[in-house]
Parts: structure tokens; C-alpha cells; sequence
């Protein structure tokens, strides 16, 4: 039964394809033991029809899980490392999906695929044996919601966000519950992508909601009548109905695309935002430390020189009492210097110094965030690839060359592999800059902490030494007569 | 830039102490000032009993010119030559000040609109300080002379404080400034010569002693007050580092998610607060002792002037002798000779004794003088000019160096206290 379930095979390969990589690789036999440990897998038969009818009416309630997850995200991943069987380790690492700029989701979904001509759909051995076990038809455990719009943003320049939800126990998926922001363009474009890379090789492709320039700028201009919430509602359902029907759609469920859209998360986003900007401050704060260090320097000098200039006017004094105070003056300046210079050295061997280790360490950190993208980067050109090389084949099925065939699914196999490594690769450089950073962040503050606390109990060191230099001065000039 | 100063007494930084010696006959000071785009007009109040006003209390509005042209007045009065006169009070000069705003206005974008803040308001607390200093200084000049014996009674001092109108003394053009700067020059190498003519001792042990003395004391004193300056520039530069230190911790602060949030956060407050403690550290050390040096540099000038003058008066006298031996000699025109002799013989007893008031016999006569006696016991002095130059000069520095002393104590221990308080905040978190 599950072989019926194939969408129509391209070519004799198919069945052979997926036998050959049963075979090799230890996808298979992790997926199995993951599905069957999944603690919130219900039983493939028991997805019926009303899950989906559910998702389509009215909103649900939003799941904030990615929220908490943020801060929970090494509890979540030792949980789910601890799932998996011994041999694999990473694959349910956190979201696969970069971004290509930082910013908003927007961007992401741009369509890339434009210029290229892709056919053949891409399919992944663990998944399709996923699929393979859902007794079912078109039903897979997964739910998608579609909930509080939300306006982002005022005049023409503002839209709707929108918060879609993922409830799944596919494995493919690292968390079982997470959900994103996207704004409607964001649909527009993954609808873009997935239609281009599948449409013209025979798959239909669920077409996304309708623009609507009436509708969208009453929402902007800030009607708060009925008319524009009920177009609101009218287009989150639309929506809802969209991402389930794509997500339904076997083929269409494995594209990096449609996951990317679905799980994408801010958090590396924002950290890479937040490592941009502490980067910024830190290099403005270490310049002025290194301004005041200089002038401190500075003050060392000038003091020891107007303590030899006191000296030398307490030679020249003749009222002895007031000579005697000079020169107590000039051994009390000197001692300033003294201490002036020991402070000049605490402002740079414990501020300044800190600071410019962190911000050479914080350049390494985003060296690591950009690894994080070439990573995606080759996983995306490894598809983009494989998908020529289906191409290719089916050109070559139908010129009837049986040679080119054959070379053609070797090709294929080889960059399903490539892409499959490539996926792997980069859920695991994910998962690994998590933890890192964790760690990083832990160690930041605590060394922080500790070079404030004794930078300024030298401080605190300076001043009492000034007030005892003074304190012993002070009946010095008291006794001039 | 507008600014006014009520200069009350106790207001004012008073690294000089004039004291009238309980003389209130004639009390004098600035009761207000206006600063405007290239002048100050300071209000001369003027209370007095003495017969000579119209009225008991009055006031004149006067600038720095008119304060020069008294100045002036005094030193080329040949009656005051044996006496130090008041050094005249520096120009206002609020031209670095300007310019410094200036910049500041033109703008670096870099800097937050806290940080522009803050610093226009260090600039603008500059700027009234310099306008504070130099209210105080043109009050202690007329004070001085209002305290001094002789000097109140000059007859332009009254008119400088009791004339109504504007004096009209347009400020020197540029002839006469390159004039003064010259007869400086003149000054300076006459004094040279003077001193290193042969024959010329001085016969008086104590003036010997003095001018040894003040000329060293000078050197010192300018030398101190140069680096004084410097320190005082220094500690100012510090105070202001610590506006962009602060500005960025408390970006820093605010940017955090994690604990480090609330310590950057008191971090930022912390060197907000020292920045301005070390502010008036810079300024204590401006007024207790920049101000205090260079206030005694320029006395001790006026000193060494008097001193200058009473070796011109000495070296007078010693041609004239020679000239009376010529005339003599000669026999011709010896009346004139004599009379002459006379006059700088007169001339230079006066400035001696005014100098230092003692009786020295044996210059009274003329005869003895001309035999150049190589030493003379020198009398005690009792209050001479130069005696009163030493004990203005001790008083004024125990004052100041007693304040000093304190204020750079209450600094330390509010910084203390302050760093101490901030500790304790920052270890007491997790």
C-alpha cells in the first residue's frame, strides 16, 4: 500500500533508488526508532479528515513555544539527543534555515530559484519512510495554524504579521510544536519558489491567497471597520488553508523552502544582531578606556612636573615655614604621580584590555555565524544541483540514451548525498553554535563581573592614597605662620 | 554669550586675600558684570565716607580698558615709583572658550545627544568659570589700591570710580602696543646693563638680598604656574573621557539581556558622577593653585619692577656723580651738575626707603656716597613695600594651600564613598 502512495515515479530507478540507500545509510534505521520513541506521535490511522477542518476554521489559540524555547533551547536539544539511537547524534538539531541577510523573514523568501530551471522534485529516503508508514492517505502528522495577525509598523509602510504554527511529530522537524512570524509577502514568495522549482514538472503546486490592494490599505491606513477585520479573517483562513494543503503534499513537505518558511527562527537573527551591536559599543567603550588611560598618563607627567617646580619654589621661598610647606607640597605631588601611574596601569591591564579580548572573541563568533551560512549555502546549491541532475535525467529518458541514463542516476545519486551531508552538516554547525554561545554568553558575564569589581576597588585603592597624602599634608600648611 | 555675575564676596574665588586692614574708609568691588560678544562691563561699586565724593555709595560701569588705563596711570607716575603697584588684572579672555563651543556646535555625529549635552554643559560651566575668575581679578586690583596708603589717593582712581561717564580710553591701537612691547624689550636690556656695569655694586645688602631673590623667585613662581596649568588641563581631560565612557556602558546596558544589564547600567551612573567630581578637583586646583601662582607671579614682577626702578634711580645718581666730577673738573656748568646730583641723590633715597623704610645715615650724605662705600649695615625693615609683598604673599599661600588641601579631602572621600557604594551594589547581585 505505502508504494501506491509514491507520487508517479519518473523513471524504473525509484524503487531502487530508495533500496540503494536503505542500504547504506543509518537514516533509515534512526528514523524508525525515533518515530516509534516519539512520545507525541498518535497512531498514523487515527490523523483523519477533521484534523484538517479543525485547522481551518477559526483561529488557534497562538502556541508561543518558540518563545520559551529560546531560552530553552539546550534543555530542549539534550531532550531530544537523548531520543535518538547512540549512532546518530544531530540530526534534530534546531532550525535548519538561515538567514540569507539578517533581517526579516522577508528576505528569506525571496524567490532564488527564478533564473534556474528546475524540475524534478527532491526526495529523501527517511522521510519517504515516514511516509511510507502513514497507513493513510494525503494525511501526515503534521498541523499547521495560521493566528493573530498582527499590524507591524504604521502609515503605508505597515503589514500584517501573521503566526504560524507547526504542530508535527515528523522527525524531519526538530521540535514537535514551534511557530514563526511571517507577513503575507512572505507566502507570496515561498508559493513563488515552490511553484517554480515543482510546477512545470507535473506537480500541483497549492496556489497561495490573492493580493488584494483595496483590502490591504484600508488594514494600513488603520480602519478599524468591520469590513477590513473581516478581510483580515477572510485572509488568515485563506492562508491556513494554503500551508495546509502544501504541507500535505508529500513532495512538497521535504523542500528546505517550505521548512525554512515554517521553522525558521529568529534567534540566530537576533543573536547575530545583538553580537553586531555589542561588538559596536565595546569597540566605542575600549577607545574611550584608551583615551582616559592616556590622559591619566598625561596626569602622572604633569603632576611630577609641577612637583619639581613646587620643590624649586620652596628653595626660593625665603619665610621658612611657607618654604617647608612647599616642599612638603612637592614630596606629596610626587606621590600623586606615583599613584597616577599605577591607576593608568589598572585602566588598561584590567579594563581596556578585557575589552579588546572580547572584541577579538566576538569577531570569532560571527566568524562562526558566517560558517552557519556558507553551511546553508552548500546544502542549498547541493539541492539546486541534484535538481538539474533529475532534470538531466528525465531529458535523457525521454532522447531514449540509455549510457546518459545511467550516468545521470549516478549523478543523482551522488548529490542526494551531497544534499543529505549538507543537510546534516548544517543542522549540526547549528545546533553547535547554540550550545556555544550559551557558553560564550555564561563566560562573558562572569568575566565581566569580576574586571568591574576589581577595576574599581583600584579605584577605591587610589582615592584612600590620596586621602592619607592629604591628610598628612594638611597640618603642613597649617603651620605656616 | 550673555552672561552676569553677582559678585558678592562670597562667591568669588579669592585666591588672593586683600585685606583692607580694617580700614573701611573706602571699600570698592564689583557688584555686578555683564559679558557680551567681545566685552565685559563690570559695575564698579564704590562705598565710602571720605570727604572727597559727592555721595557715600555710588557706582560706575567700567571695562577692562579703563581698568588699564588706571593701571597704567599709576606706573608712570613718578611719585608711586618707589612702591609696588598692583599688578593690572589680565584681559578677559574667553576666546578658547568660544571656540570650543564652536566645535562642539559644528558636531561629530558620532556622539549621542546625552553625550552633546553633557559636554555643552562642562563648556558652559568653563566658560562661567573663566567669566568668575576674571570678575575676581579686576576686584582685587581696585581692592588693593583701595587698601593701599598712598595709592587710594590718587586723584584718577577717584575719578576711575567715581566718574560717571566713559572715561574714553580707547584701547591701545596697534602702535602703541608694539610701543609697550618695545619699552618691555628696552627695559629688560637696560636692566642687564645696569646690573652688569662695572662699578655698579649695590650698597645695600639687603636690596642685594632681594633682588637675588625675586628674580629667582619669579623664575620659579612662572615655571610652578605653567604646570600648574598643566595638571589642572590634565585632570579636566580625564573628566571628560569619562562622558563617552559612560554614554557607551549605558548603551551597552541597555542593549543587554542577560545580568550584565543592571551592572553596565550602575557602571554608567558611576562614571557620570565621578566625571564630576573630578571636574571640581580640576577647578579647586585651578583657583586654590593655578590662579594663587599666577596672581604672585605677577606681583613678584611688580616687585622686581619697583627694584628696576630704584637700580635706574641708583645708576641715575652714579652718572650724575660723574658728571659733577667732570663739571667740577672742568668748572664749568657746575650749578647745573649739582643741582642735578641732587635730584637723582633725592630720587633714588625715596624709592630706597619707600622700598624698604629703614634709616640708612649714611646715603643722606652725598659725600659719602660718592666715595662708594662697599657695605652698609642694612636697618631692619619695619613696612616697606617688599616686606609687605612677603607677608601678602604668606597669607595668601597658607590660605589657599589649606583649602586646597581640604577640597581635594572632600573629593576623595565622596569618591570614595561613591566607588565603595557602586561595589556593594555589584556584588550583591547574582
Amino acid at each position: 500500500m505505502a508504494a501506491e502512495r509514491e507520487p508517479p515515479p519518473l523513471g524504473d530507478g525509484k524503487p531502487t533508488d530508495f533500496e540503494e540507500l536503505e542500504d547504506g545509510e543509518d537514516l533509515f534505521t534512526s528514523t524508525v526508532s525515533t518515530l516509534e520513541s516519539s512520545p507525541s506521535s498518535p497512531e498514523p490511522a487515527s490523523l483523519p479528515a477533521e484534523d484538517v477542518s479543525t485547522n481551518s476554521n477559526g483561529r488557534k489559540p497562538a502556541e508561543v513555544v518558540l518563545d520559551d524555547d529560546r531560552e530553552d533551547l539546550f534543555a530542549e536539544a539534550t531532550e531530544e539527543v537523548s531520543l535518538d539511537s547512540p549512532e546518530r547524534e544531530p540530526i534534530l538539531s534546531s532550525e535548519p534555515s538561515p538567514a540569507v541577510t539578517p533581517v526579516t523573514p522577508t528576505t528569506l523568501i525571496a524567490p532564488r530559484m527564478e533564473s534556474k530551471s528546475i524540475s524534478a522534485p527532491v526526495i529523501f529516503d527517511r522521510s519517504r519512510e515516514e511516509i511510507e508508514e502513514e497507513a493513510n492517505g494525503d494525511v501526515f502528522d503534521i498541523e499547521i495554524g495560521v493566528s493573530d495577525p498582527e499590524k507591524v509598523g504604521d502609515g503605508m509602510n505597515a503589514y500584517m504579521a501573521y503566526r504560524v504554527t507547526t504542530k508535527t511529530s515528523l522527525s524531519m522537524f526538530s521540535k514537535s510544536e514551534f511557530s514563526v512570524k511571517r507577513r503575507f509577502s512572505d507566502f507570496l514568495g515561498l508559493h513563488s519558489k515552490l511553484a517554480s522549482k515543482y510546477l512545470h514538472v507535473g506537480y500541483i503546486v497549492p496556489p497561495a491567497p490573492e493580493k488584494s490592494i483595496v483590502g490591504m490599505t484600508k488594514v494600513k491606513v488603520g480602519k478599524e471597520d468591520s469590513s477590513s477585520t473581516e478581510f483580515v479573517e477572510k485572509r488568515r483562513a485563506a492562508l491556513e488553508r494554503y500551508l495546509q494543503r502544501t504541507v500535505k503534499h508529500p513532495t512538497l513537505l521535504q523542500d528546505p523552502d517550505l521548512r525554512q518558511f515554517l521553522e525558521s527562527s529568529e534567534w540566530f537573527e537576533e543573536k547575530q544582531q545583538q553580537f553586531e551591536n555589542l561588538d559596536q559599543q565595546l569597540r566605542k567603550l575600549h577607545a574611550s578606556v584608551e583615551a582616559l588611560v592616556c590622559h591619566r598618563k598625561e596626569l602622572s607627567a604633569n603632576t611630577a612636573a609641577f612637583a619639581k617646580s613646587a620643590a624649586m619654589l620652596g628653595n626660593s621661598e625665603d619665610h621658612t615655614a611657607l618654604s617647608r610647606a612647599l616642599s612638603q607640597l612637592a614630596e606629596v605631588e610626587e606621590k600623586i604621580d606615583q599613584l597616577h601611574q599605577e591607576q593608568a596601569f589598572a585602566d588598561f591591564y584590567m579594563f581596556s584590555e578585557l575589552l579588546s579580548d572580547y572584541i577579538r572573541l566576538i569577531a570569532a563568533v560571527k566568524g562562526v555565524f558566517d560558517h552557519r551560512m556558507k553551511c546553508w549555502q552548500k546544502w542549498e546549491d547541493a539541492q539546486i544541483t541534484l535538481l538539474k541532475k533529475r532534470e538531466t535525467e528525465a531529458k535523457m529518458m525521454v532522447a531514449n540514451k540509455p549510457d546518459k541514463i545511467q550516468q545521470a542516476k549516478n549523478e543523482i545519486r551522488e548529490w542526494e548525498a551531497k544534499v543529505q551531508q549538507g543537510e546534516r552538516d548544517f543542522e549540526q554547525i547549528s545546533k553547535t553554535i547554540r550550545k556555544e554561545v550559551g557558553r560564550f554568553e555564561a563566560k562573558r558575564v562572569k568575566d565581566f563581573k569580576t574586571v568591574i569589581i576589581k577595576y574599581l576597588e583600584s579605584l577605591v585603592q587610589t582615592q584612600q592614597q590620596l586621602i592619607k597624602y592629604w591628610e598628612a599634608f594638611l597640618p603642613e600648611a597649617k603651620a605656616i605662620a | 554669550m550673555e552672561g552676569r555675575q553677582e559678585a558678592g564676596k562670597e562667591n568669588k574665588p579669592s585666591s588672593t586675600s586683600v585685606d583692607p586692614q580694617g580700614d573701611s574708609s573706602l571699600q570698592v568691588e564689583i557688584s555686578d558684570a555683564v559679558s557680551e560678544r567681545d566685552k565685559v562691563k563690570f559695575t564698579v561699586q564704590t562705598k565710602s565716607c571720605l570727604p572727597h565724593f559727592a555721595q557715600t555709595e555710588f557706582s560706575v560701569v567700567r571695562q577692562h580698558e579703563e581698568f588699564i588705563w588706571l593701571h597704567d596711570a599709576y606706573v608712570e607716575n613718578e611719585e608711586y615709583a618707589g612702591l609696588i603697584i598692583p599688578p593690572a588684572p589680565p584681559r578677559p579672555d574667553f576666546e578658547a572658550s568660544r571656540e570650543k563651543l564652536q566645535k562642539l556646535g559644528e558636531g561629530d555625529s558620532s556622539i549621542t545627544r546625552e553625550e552633546f549635552a553633557k559636554m555643552k554643559q562642562e563648556l558652559e560651566a568653563e566658560y562661567l568659570a573663566i567669566f568668575k575668575k576674571t570678575v575676581a581679578m579686576h576686584e582685587v586690583f581696585l581692592q588693593r589700591l583701595a587698601a593701599h596708603p598712598t595709592l587710594r589717593r590718587d586723584h584718577n582712581f577717584f575719578v576711575f570710580l567715581e566718574y560717571g561717564q566713559d572715561l574714553s580710553v580707547r584701547g591701545k591701537n596697534r602702535k602703541e602696543l608694539l610701543g609697550g612691547f618695545l619699552r618691555n624689550i628696552v627695559k629688560s636690556a637696560d636692566e642687564a646693563l645696569i646690573t652688569s656695569m662695572s662699578g655698579l655694586k649695590e650698597v645695600d645688602d639687603f636690596f642685594e638680598h632681594e633682588r637675588t631673590f625675586l628674580l629667582e623667585y619669579h623664575t620659579r613662581i612662572r615655571d610652578a604656574c605653567l604646570r600648574a596649568d598643566r595638571v589642572m588641563q590634565s585632570h579636566k581631560c580625564l573628566a571628560d573621557d569619562y562622558i563617552p565612557m559612560s554614554a557607551a556602558l549605558s548603551s551597552l546596558g541597555t542593549q543587554e539581556v542577560n545580568q550584565l544589564k543592571t551592572s553596565f547600567l550602575k557602571l554608567a551612573e558611576l562614571f557620570e558622577r565621578l566625571r564630576k567630581l573630578e571636574g571640581r578637583v580640576a577647578s579647586d586646583e585651578d583657583l586654590k593653585l593655578s590662579d594663587m601662582l599666577r596672581y604672585y607671579m605677577r606681583d613678584s614682577q611688580a616687585a622686581k619692577d619697583l627694584l628696576y626702578r630704584r637700580l635706574r634711580a641708583l645708576a641715575d645718581y652714579e652718572n650724575a656723580n660723574k658728571a659733577l666730577d667732570k663739571a667740577r673738573t672742568r668748572n664749568r656748568e657746575v650749578r647745573t651738575a649739582e643741582s642735578n646730583q641732587q635730584l637723582c641723590c633725592r630720587r633714588f633715597e625715596r624709592l630706597s626707603d619707600s622700598a624698604k623704610q629703614g634709616k640708612t645715615p649714611w646715603l643722606r650724605n652725598p659725600c659719602h656716597w660718592a666715595a662708594y662705600p662697599a657695605r652698609v649695615p642694612t636697618s631692619p625693615p619695619s613696612s616697606p613695600e617688599l616686606m609687605d609683598f612677603k607677608s601678602r604673599r604668606v597669607s595668601s599661600f597658607r590660605k589657599n594651600l589649606i583649602e586646597l588641601a581640604e577640597l581635594e579631602l572632600k573629593h576623595a572621600k565622596a569618591s570614595t564613598l561613591l566607588l565603595r557604594n557602586t561595589l556593594v551594589a555589584l556584588k550583591g547581585e547574582p
